[in-house]
């Protein structure tokens, strides 16, 4: 069955990758290449660089890749020679941004564009109650996605994932179990690429402000409730910062010890608010949406709700306004018009 | 007379000023003897677009109950464009502190330029009204920085 599906959607497999990396490594195009290997879970793939051709037999690319790649250019961007990256086509938002800000290099970059069905999220296969799984059966690339007709169930959820589980056989559906990024997927289409491998299938099945216009609707007291007890649940990790594609500061203010809030402070729940506060506005009119602070928190706090209240707010005040989506415009906090609305309106609109 | 044992609220109110306009508008309300709250604290920065909104937060911290901007007028900035800057930098901090429930009327800018001292009395005389009504600020404070 697995064959006759492969037939009939020509995907990207990590086969297809590694051969192409292959011979660019080979005939000297590129001198490394950045992508995906085997992680320690079955579901946790982890970026990675391969720089010979028998390195690239560990080179993996399937339905759990979701790590944005556009970030790890920039230390890639000081090396010698070309870096080959695959990103996919949210990827390239974040890629185009760092481009704009003259983070990479676009000359030290070969980027070839790969197809992407919907990334999952094994945060959310595991709220399902699907717990120690050794394989995943349809887990490469394009096997299985939503809004595929030979895949696709009744209720629209997309294909029914199997899983072998420590504890037995378990099942969910495709579109219960991918990334919240995937559900408002931004479109197929890849921004910036040297080349293109796979088709890539639009996943949008939920509005984007959706969530936080929700929050908007609450009082007060409830909004306030509602941040304080997701952001009680923050370790100060900081992957949220270390993964964001467009928080990238040689130094950032976090990282001074002469500010108190360089670690979790038991004590008060403002350094919580504070630090997420800071961490969205410093990306606010640069940030992508592309989701990879909500992807990496191991707390599971929807960060993305703050980029994405900044996103709104530019939206509806200065004018829609998608970051990456070129690399030359002006982004909404370095510019301005006369006629702005002045920060009053924020009382007023309610 | 039974002494009154209940202490008047009496709020902090942290108001950056820029140099150019709005300081020397506080200035020329001290000169015209016009009266303002003592409550009002206030910070000279070179422009209203050096305000970070880390200043703003630091300040809700460290138990201010109400944070002002003041600047040039727009299209008056020292600068030429600084203030520009800051009112889309303030409509989006102001915005994110409503979603996360902090009340609206406790961040406010002004703009006031340097002939202005009514203007600026006037303003910090209503603000500091606005903010006695909301009272404390508890949402945004660190208990740490407050005196046991």
């Amino acid at each position: 069955m697995q064959e006759a599906m492969k037939e009939c959607n020509p995907s990207v497999s990590s086969q297809i990758l590694r051969e192409r990396a292959g011979q660019l490594l080979t005939d000297g195009t590129v001198a490394r290449v950045l992508a995906w290997k085997k992680g320690d879970l079955p579901h946790n793939p982890e970026p990675a660089f391969f720089d010979s051709a028998e390195a690239l037999r560990d080179l993996t690319y399937d339905a759990f890749c979701g790590a944005n790649l556009s970030k790890y250019m920039i230390e890639a961007s000081k090396l010698e020679g070309k870096t080959l990256v695959f990103l996919k086509p949210c990827d390239t938002y974040s890629f185009n941004q760092l481009l704009k800000e003259n983070r990479v290099d676009r000359e030290k970059a070969y980027i070839i564009g790969i197809g992407c069905t919907g990334k999952l999220s094994g945060e959310k296969i595991r709220s399902l109650g699907i717990k120690a799984i050794e394989t995943m059966e349809g887990a490469e690339e394009g096997m299985l996605c939503p809004g595929r007709e030979d895949t696709e169930t009744e209720d629209g959820r997309g294909a029914i994932l199997t899983f072998q589980t420590l504890y037995g056989q378990k099942t969910c559906a495709y579109g219960d179990a991918m990334l919240e990024r995937c559900h408002v997927c931004k479109g197929k289409e890849h921004k910036i690429y040297d080349e293109l491998l796979g088709q890539s299938h639009d996943t949008k099945d939920a509005e984007r402000f959706a969530e936080v216009e929700r929050i908007e609707a609450m009082s007060p007291a409830e909004r306030f409730a509602y941040f304080q007890s997701e952001l009680s649940k923050c370790i100060r990790c900081n992957a949220c910062r270390n993964v964001c594609p467009a928080c990238s500061c040689r130094k950032c203010v976090f990282d001074s010890n002469k500010f108190d809030s360089a670690q979790k402070a038991n004590a008060d729940s403002f350094e919580e608010k504070m630090f997420h506060i800071i961490r969205a506005f410093h990306v606010a009119g640069r940030c992508t949406d592309c989701g990879e602070c909500s992807r990496v928190c191991p707390q599971g706090i929807p960060l993305h709700l703050f980029n994405r209240k900044f996103i709104k707010d530019i939206d509806t005040l200065y004018g829609e306004y998608q970051a990456g989506d070129d690399a030359e415009s002006k982004g909404p906090l370095t510019s301005f018009t006369f006629d702005d609305a002045e920060p009053g309106i924020v009382a007023e609109r309610r | 007379m039974p002494i009154e044992t209940k202490e008047e609220f009496r709020p902090k109110i942290v108001a950056f000023c820029c140099n150019w306009c709005s300081y020397a508008g506080a200035d020329l309300a001290g000169s015209s003897r016009l009266a303002y709250p003592a409550d009002v604290k206030i910070i000279r920065v070179p422009c209203s677009c050096r305000v970070n909104p880390m200043f703003v937060l630091r300040a809700f911290e460290k138990g201010a109950d109400g944070v002002i901007l003041c600047g040039c007028h727009p299209g008056d900035c020292h600068y030429s464009t600084g203030n520009y800057y800051t009112r889309r930098r303030m409509t989006l901090l102001f915005s994110m502190l409503d979603y996360i429930g902090v009340e609206n009327g406790r961040t406010r800018v002004e703009w006031v330029s340097a002939a202005e001292g009514v203007k600026f009395s006037a303003t910090m005389n209503d603000f500091v009204a606005k903010i006695r009504t909301l009272g404390e600020n508890v949402r945004l404070e660190d208990i740490r920085c407050k005196k046991q």
